[in-house]
């Protein structure tokens, strides 16, 4: 029944157009080998042996961008892999995180009993996950790309053995996670049987030609709904967010400040390629569906930021927010599905994701260096008087909370606007509205923030301790980013725009 | 002679196993039990894949199978270890004591 292959042939491999992925293959299995074989490597080694693979896997990602600029868009490995813009844009964005967060993490493990490399092969294994999601042209692809990201994040989230707290965070980021991965997986099983294949393109092909005669619509109709629930968990859309800020506030501070910008981007990337490139088809059944999840991440993870006291907590939530802002972007994308001109929904989606990534490892990195003197302690009264204590690093948690805030001449204006825009763009004026009144309303959590920061009294007897090095080069450059691109975001602009010819 | 099984209803099988996955996971509270249930909806899955590549006759859904099952097995020794270590602290932990961190 089934059809006899007499002669396999294997696609071929063009291994120059894979290098991202290789590299960071190969840094994250070289580093697991020779850190497993010699002892203890000196301060600062292995976060500058990651941040050289993640730096590398940028640049030949930017290599790869001419090659696509000049050759347009096209698929590898017998069709499994997209090469596109798109792909090469959310590679730089990972590999951006990637760097940003190695540095942060350098002192974070120093004197504790995880120094070694496992955390770094680890974080590079999850980065591999990432950029696999954002290439990939297969759902089996993208589904083991998912895995390989989720699993090492369940991994470095449990990753603090001593701390009751992180293995909490990892059980259940592990236990929900693996629910929405099999809720993701049936729901890919669903639409091979409503099409007959797992291929993105094959799969475009297929409803195109069946679009006039009978195709089973429940099976691929049931299957999207399974899909979108397994999306919405792995971006932390509500109602499916109530793993994150448990997660967020349990795991290490590094692992959190990967997981809201690496973790959010993969997911997001994967969320354009199942829904508005693979299926678009079915546009006018699923568009509804995120024009609800966004809505209810707006304004659930606005205002219940407002109420928490501590500040992992108070990110956490505004993550999901901004998971709300994106997925307005995804819906303008939504209305331009599958159509020649794409509009600028993508675009802003790709360009939030950037933008929100430097910002939010900025953010956390803030907090990181707060917890050095407050003990692990990061609730607000940790951060009371930090202008007096700290001026310089108060005025830079500033920058990220007024970026994060939406404030112009800074990176998160550009983010924000960007949605909007395409969002009236395609007349979705409700949705655009609503995102406007909350980021007004998530703006009251940042400058609560602000005002412990600037106003508040310093506790007796808190003490300071020197920003470590690498920490504070990662904070540095997060400001410089988040400012220049307020500035002068029209580069940027122009290189997400490129993101709608994508691999079909 | 006993007629061949309809694929059908090995569909309407894995519907009925994932959902006997998610809903165990959603009121069982003891950790081992959950992540079984993990590996139940994976498994239905994974049923879905072979009964609808038999009724396409198409191979690409059996090779499928291949990865999650690979996939899965990665996932035990993640679990495992992340409950081996919960266990080790506080043993007879469940998802109820688990709530240090609320808000």
């Amino acid at each position: 029944m089934l059809a006899q292959v007499d002669t396999f042939v294997g696609p071929e491999i063009q291994w120059f157009a894979l290098s991202p992925m290789l590299t960071l293959l190969g840094g994250a299995l070289s580093l697991m080998i020779i850190g497993a074989l010699t002892p203890l490597w000196p301060k600062g080694w292995y976060a500058t042996f990651t941040a050289a693979i993640a730096i590398a896997t940028g640049v030949l990602a930017m290599f790869q961008w001419d090659d696509i600029s000049d050759g347009g868009p096209s698929t590898l490995v017998g069709g499994a892999v997209a090469f596109d813009t798109l792909a090469m844009f959310l590679t730089i964005t990972i590999s951006t995180a990637l760097v940003l967060v190695a540095l942060l993490t350098d002192d974070y493990l120093r004197g504790t009993p995880n120094d070694g490399p496992e955390i770094y092969a680890l974080y590079m294994v999850a980065a591999l996950g990432g950029v696999v999601m954002a290439s990939a042209n297969d759902f089996i692809v993208l589904f083991l790309g998912l895995e390989m990201l989720s699993l090492a994040l369940y991994v470095l989230a449990a990753s603090n053995r001593g701390s009751e707290q992180s293995s909490e965070a990892g059980i259940k980021y592990f236990v929900l996670g693996g629910f929405a991965s099999a809720f993701f997986l049936y729901g890919i099983a669903l639409v091979y049987g409503a099409t007959g294949t797992t291929n993105i393109s094959e799969m475009i092909a297929a409803l195109q030609s069946s679009v006039d005669v009978f195709h089973p619509d429940t099976l691929a109709l049931a299957g999207i709904g399974l899909l979108i629930v397994g999306l919405g968990f792995k971006v932390a859309a509500v109602p499916f967010h109530v793993w994150a800020p448990d997660v967020y506030q349990g795991a290490p501070t590094p692992v959190t400040a990967f997981m809201a910008s690496a973790g959010k981007a993969a997911a997001f990337a994967a969320m354009l390629r199942v829904l508005v490139i693979a299926l678009p088809f079915y546009r006018d059944d699923w568009r509804p569906i995120i024009w609800v999840l966004a809505l209810l991440s707006l304004l659930v993870g606005s205002t219940l930021a407002i109420v928490q006291n501590n500040v992992k907590r108070m990110l956490a939530y505004s993550s999901i927010s901004h998971a709300g802002f994106i997925l307005v972007g995804v819906e303008a994308a939504a209305h331009r599905a599958g159509e020649a001109d794409a509009g600028s929904g993508m675009p802003a989606v790709v360009m939030y994701l950037l933008l929100y990534s430097v910002l939010v490892i900025g953010s956390f990195a803030v907090v990181a260096v707060v917890q050095r003197e407050s003990g692990g302690d990061a609730s607000l009264d940790a951060f009371k008087g930090l202008a007096r204590r700290r001026p310089t690093l108060a005025l830079a948690m500033t920058v990220f909370l007024l970026a994060q805030a939406g404030v112009p001449f800074t990176s998160g204006f550009i983010a924000k606007f960007g949605v909007i825009q395409a969002a009236v763009d395609e007349r979705s004026y409700a949705i655009a509205i609503i995102a406007m009144v909350v980021a007004v309303i998530a703006a009251f959590v940042y400058l609560k923030i602000m005002v412990t920061m600037w106003l508040g009294d310093p506790a007796d007897g808190s003490q300071t301790v020197p920003v470590p090095f690498a920490a504070g080069l990662a904070i540095v450059v997060a400001v410089i980013f988040t400012l220049v691109v307020g500035i002068f975001p029209g580069w940027l602009i122009d290189a997400s725009n490129t993101v709608t010819a994508y691999a079909r | 002679m006993i007629a061949a099984i309809e694929p059908t209803w090995y569909l309407v099988l894995a519907s009925v196993l994932f959902g006997i996955g998610a809903f165990g996971l959603l009121v069982r509270r003891n950790p081992l039990i959950m992540f079984m249930c993990i590996e139940l909806m994976l498994n239905a899955a994974n049923l879905t894949f072979v009964a609808l590549a038999v009724q396409l006759g198409d191979i690409n859904g059996q090779t499928a199978v291949f990865f999650v099952l690979v996939v899965a097995a990665a996932e035990v020794v993640v679990g495992l270890g992340i409950i081996v270590s919960i266990l080790r602290r506080t043993p007879g932990t469940t998802a109820d004591d688990l709530a240090e961190l609320k808000g």
